[in-house]
């Protein structure tokens, strides 16, 4: 990799130690890739590690470490979702005990820790840090640092930012040295497509299934889907995104995608169109047949299967604004069809600190309050990790959270059957 | 007996028992419930990968296309090598992932992790070795594969 003299003076410990060790895992990372300079970040960073597990040694360690050395990132960064939100997800002492002393033990400490380093605010926790409500949102040709897999795959496509499939630890890197190596998905020959997904459907594909399917398919390729535009339209409006960002997670979970192009839709796809795909590109056509096939095929790892559910996540990766307004209707109109005041099942939605906010004040939410649904801005994958959740029947609309967790998957006319007391 | 030559991501010798997953492997996934637990061994936790779904891999040369999934992955890594429960070597028979790679560079770099990783292997190279061969791993990134009784 070629460096710049200031470059390689922070490699030669010009600048310390610490920032030498940083910049040296940069440019080991870009080696092994064969990236040929590094380019400055362009817009702030979104972090992927947000929860102080006890057990993550190596990340305290490496924070005490870079605060020591006084170093702070480049520009003020967002971050995942909190595990914990005793107010909203309710939990026994028990519960409390193994989340606060045990499981999520260094939490304050870490978010002691973030604050040092550069964190932006107290409600900068979500994992849609690019909706407008939360205010870190990528330009097109932006050149990112991100890590949170639904966060890279979202803004790359979505948005057309140029973003790698960075991990926890090399996000911070970055944000800073304020550099990230030149290769993969930042280069127009790493955005082209290796596969086209021919998607032939009756209906609109629930996003999540059909990003499972995608991504258990193609792994960590480049997807140029057709067909999806019939159904989505070629604007990418307010309900389109909440789609995307579904399908995108599901994609990166189920997979490791990290980029997909939408014929008629994203902006790449609409600018250069069937360019973007490779010669040698493979096909895999989705069906209605195949994408029940995909469903069919999710285990149930609940130690009863009959069992009744007792808690249910919407919201994985937190729902957009329009997603939360659909949803408490949804469960307020299901709940009148069915004669009853309260949903059958504890259920969560979680969304943004700021999303959560704007809703606080609406006629919608205090209906919403009496069904007993709650709003949350904890991250359910991390609230679900733990050996007492993970034994409980949790259900959940999001493959992201069943790929992670235990959760039972249902799709969302099915899960909003069994919250608001249907039968399936 | 067969012979596959890789690219050297992390080096090392090494002799050792193969665990093999044919599909991506899912590091959060796979990792987490033993990480989480603080034990002393790993068992694969992945619901969605029955090559490795309760199996052993601490201690073992695990064989994989690439990894997939959350972007903690490198983290993960980092950490299950800070703890010394990780496989002893890793090979892949892609081009190895940016996740994957983060963790190998952060536990090298960060926690003077002997672990080792090879990639580019080859298709071959996971359609012929299978769990419980004997693998050896050369600095030059060779890697050769025995059957051993169970295996044959």
């Amino acid at each position: 990799m070629r460096l710049t003299q200031e470059e390689k003076d922070i490699l030669a410990g010009k600048q310390g130690e610490t920032l030498a060790k940083i910049m040296k895992t940069i440019v080991d990372f870009g080696d092994v890739f064969g990236a040929t300079k590094l380019v400055e970040i362009t817009h702030p960073s979104h972090f992927v590690t947000s929860f102080g597990i006890g057990l993550l040694k190596p990340l305290f360690r490496t924070m005490d470490e870079i605060i020591s050395a006084g170093i702070t990132t480049k520009q003020p960064f967002t971050v995942d979702p909190r595990p914990i939100d005793y107010t909203n997800v309710k939990c026994n002492m028990l519960e409390k005990l193994v989340f606060s002393k045990i499981m999520y033990s260094q939490q304050k400490r870490y978010e002691e820790q973030l604050k040092k380093i550069g964190l932006k605010d107290e409600a900068s926790f979500t994992c849609t840090s690019y909706f407008e409500e939360v205010g870190n949102v990528p330009a097109y040709g932006d050149i990112l640092g991100w890590a949170e897999s639904s966060a890279v795959v979202y803004a790359n496509s979505v948005i057309g930012a140029r973003c790698n499939r960075n991990s926890g630890m090399l996000d911070l890197f970055s944000a800073i040295i304020g550099k990230v190596p030149y290769f993969g998905l930042l280069t127009d020959e790493g955005r082209k497509a290796d596969w086209v997904i021919e998607l032939k459907t009756s209906k609109l594909p629930e996003a999540h299934v059909l990003g499972s399917a995608i991504g258990l398919k193609i792994m960590e390729d480049v997807p140029y889907i057709v067909g999806l535009d019939k159904f989505l339209g070629k604007e990418i409006t307010e309900d389109v995104k909440g789609y995307l960002k579904d399908m995108g997670a599901a994609c990166a979970s189920n997979g490791s995608v990290g980029l997909y192009h939408i014929d008629g839709l994203t902006p790449e796809a609409k600018e250069k169109g069937k360019k973007l795909i490779k010669k040698e590109a493979k096909v895999y056509t989705i069906t209605d047949k195949e994408l029940e096939k995909v469903y069919r095929s999710y285990p149930v790892l609940w130690k009863n299967e009959k069992a009744k559910p007792k808690l249910c996540f919407i919201g994985c990766p937190h729902l957009s604004y329009p997603q939360l307004e659909m949803w408490a209707m949804n469960i307020i109109e299901g709940l009148k069809l069915r004669g009853r005041k309260k949903v059958a099942v504890r259920t969560i939605l979680t969304t943004s600190p700021q999303i959560a906010e704007k809703f606080s004040g609406t006629e919608l939410y205090a209906q919403l309050k009496k069904t007993g649904a709650k709003v949350s801005s904890i991250c359910p994958l991390m609230y679900t990790n733990n050996p007492i959740a993970s034994k409980k029947p949790i259900i959940t609309s999001s493959n992201k959270l069943r790929t992670y967790s235990a959760s039972r998957f249902y799709k969302n006319d099915d899960i909003l059957k069994v919250i608001t007391g249907g039968k399936l | 007996m067969k012979k596959f030559k890789g690219r050297v991501v992390a080096g090392g010798e090494i002799i050792g028992e193969a665990i093999v997953s044919r599909q991506g492997v899912n590091t959060l996934a796979t990792f987490q419930k033993s990480a989480l637990k603080n034990a002393k061994e790993v068992y694969s936790s992945d619901q969605n990968n029955p090559d490795l779904y309760k199996k052993l891999l601490t201690g073992k040369i695990l064989c994989l296309p690439k990894t997939i999934g959350s972007t903690t992955g490198g983290l993960v890594i980092q950490t299950i090598c800070s703890m010394g429960i990780n496989p002893k070597a890793m090979l892949f028979s892609e081009t190895i992932d940016s996740l994957a790679a983060s963790g190998i560079i952060l536990a090298k770099n960060w926690e003077n992790s002997d672990i080792i990783a090879i990639d580019q292997l080859g298709d071959k190279f996971l359609k012929y070795v299978e769990s419980g061969d004997k693998i050896t791993v050369q600095t030059d990134g060779t890697v050769i594969v025995e059957k051993t009784n169970e295996t044959k």
